[in-house]
């Protein structure tokens, strides 16, 4: 496939990897934000290939697993909801609220459906004007687009029976307050790609200039995610702290500007909880004053929830960078992809998944240099 | 979450404000909402999140990424001829 292929052609990885090796003087640890990035690393093995001494954390960039407790405990009342179709994309339905997950709800006969774009619950709103349909709007900038333009669209076709459960975030103030945090081990940072895509990167460059540390514009194929360990670790070798874009082909300074003004007309910064980093300040988006109508926590009258995070899950840690999810003592024991303790462990983007389902044990983890030995290479 | 997969515009319906395409996703073809990328035409290649095309592949900049990776591999050691 094209844009595709090209980027997991084994002798550049091999190439690259060995550049990388011998631009190393010294350890490094970078974190990569996304966690589509960090599937990718774990399914093509990089993790295991590149020189022991990169170190690479896994951010907090999956929207199912920072969205917190409460939101998912909302989206449960909502569906439990006589006459309600509750929409979301297929992730949300398995992350365990206090009392059962989405995919429980609908065996007990609540309507949730999954839905590949948010446009297809508008289209489903219209077809049923009888029923309240809700969209679980849930992820990064990457995202918030597609789902402003869904309520933007149900806005002006004067659907009186849509609405939206928000549970946006954004990157910058999420990655600040981990570096800003006591004793960050972050010394570079492979930012999200396609969160780039639409908003650009001049968030980034003031990121980078604060805590002095390079910043890497990264795609998700192996090359690109060789590309922006290479850009990063030179950066580092020689003491830089610049943003670099190496997506290239998809990402711009300025993002996508018809994406962000119906971002801008239909939603507005604000404070958002992440699962496992608490409270961040404007960091996320509810709707603007103008489509306030098509809250669902209005709607619904659900705003006064709150839960507190369970405590034998430690995905707070691992959203963190501070754990490794295969030294959670519940991994793979307790926890498992079929019955997860928490959203990590849930989504195909989460670490505690992504370690899950490409074979890294906790054994692996205690012993590195064993696994290395059986390491089968991909090359 | 943020996946966006790479495709091919095959054909574009629909008025200005709401452009929808046909992708070619390497033999699977679905509909994908033009809104955001005004300038597509048939033949780019978009990248396509939750049934949005968020931004046409630049092909001439994939081409020189491509290009730069062959002349790492072929200058094999030297650690700044690259840059």
């Amino acid at each position: 496939m094209r844009h595709v292929d090209e980027y997991r052609a084994p002798q550049a990885i091999k190439g690259l990897i060995q550049r990388i090796a011998a631009t190393m003087t010294r350890p490094w640890t970078l974190m990569e934000v996304c966690g589509g990035q960090t599937h990718a690393i774990l399914k093509f093995g990089l993790d295991e290939l590149l020189p022991e001494r990169l170190r690479l954390i896994h951010g907090p960039g999956c929207p199912v697993c920072v969205t917190p407790l409460e939101q998912i405990d909302r989206a449960l009342a909502i569906a439990a909801t006589p006459g309600v179709i509750f929409c979301s994309f297929g992730d949300m339905l398995r992350v365990p609220g206090s009392h059962g997950d989405l995919l429980l709800a609908k065996a007990r006969g609540a309507d949730v459906r999954i839905v590949y774009s948010p446009l297809d619950a508008v289209a489903l709103a219209r077809r049923e004007p009888t029923r309240r349909v809700v969209f679980f709007a849930v992820g990064f900038e990457t995202t918030a687009p597609a789902n402003a333009m869904a309520v933007y669209t149900a806005a002006r076709a004067g659907l009186t029976n849509f609405s939206v459960l928000v549970a946006h975030v954004l990157v910058p103030p999420a990655l600040e307050a981990l570096l800003s945090a006591p004793g960050s081990e972050i010394q570079g940072l492979l930012a999200p790609g396609h969160v780039c895509v639409v908003t650009g990167y001049r968030d980034y460059e003031r990121v980078a200039a604060r805590y002095g540390i390079p910043i890497v514009v990264t795609g998700f194929e192996p090359l690109d995610l060789l590309r922006g360990v290479h850009a990063a670790v030179v950066q580092l070798e020689r003491g830089e702290a610049r943003v670099e874009n190496q997506y290239e082909r998809a990402a711009l300074r300025d993002g996508n500007p018809a994406a962000l003004q119906v971002v801008r007309d239909v939603f507005t910064v604000c404070d958002r909880k992440w699962r496992g980093l608490g409270e961040i300040p404007a960091s996320g988006y509810t709707l603007a004053p103008a489509y306030a109508g098509f809250d669902a926590v209005q709607v619904f009258g659900l705003t006064d929830v709150t839960v507190d995070e369970p405590a034998d899950c430690l995905s707070g840690l691992v959203l963190q960078g501070r754990l490794r999810p295969t030294q959670c003592p519940q991994f793979g024991k307790r926890c498992t992809p079929e019955h997860p303790l928490g959203a990590t462990m849930v989504s195909t983007e989460g670490a505690c998944a992504a370690y899950f389902h490409y074979g890294r044990t906790p054994a692996q983890a205690a012993h590195p240099d064993a696994a290395r030995e059986n390491e089968v290479s991909a090359l | 979450m943020c996946l966006a997969v790479p495709g091919r515009v095959t054909a574009i319906d629909g008025t200005e404000e709401f452009r929808t395409a046909r992708v070619d996703f390497g033999g699977v073809t679905r509909e994908a909402c033009l809104a955001f990328v005004p300038e597509v035409e048939v033949g780019d290649y978009v990248l396509v999140h939750v049934g949005f095309a968020i931004t046409r592949v630049d092909e001439e900049a994939a081409r020189l990424a491509l290009d730069a990776l062959q002349s790492i591999d072929a200058l094999d050691g030297d650690d700044d001829a690259a840059r």
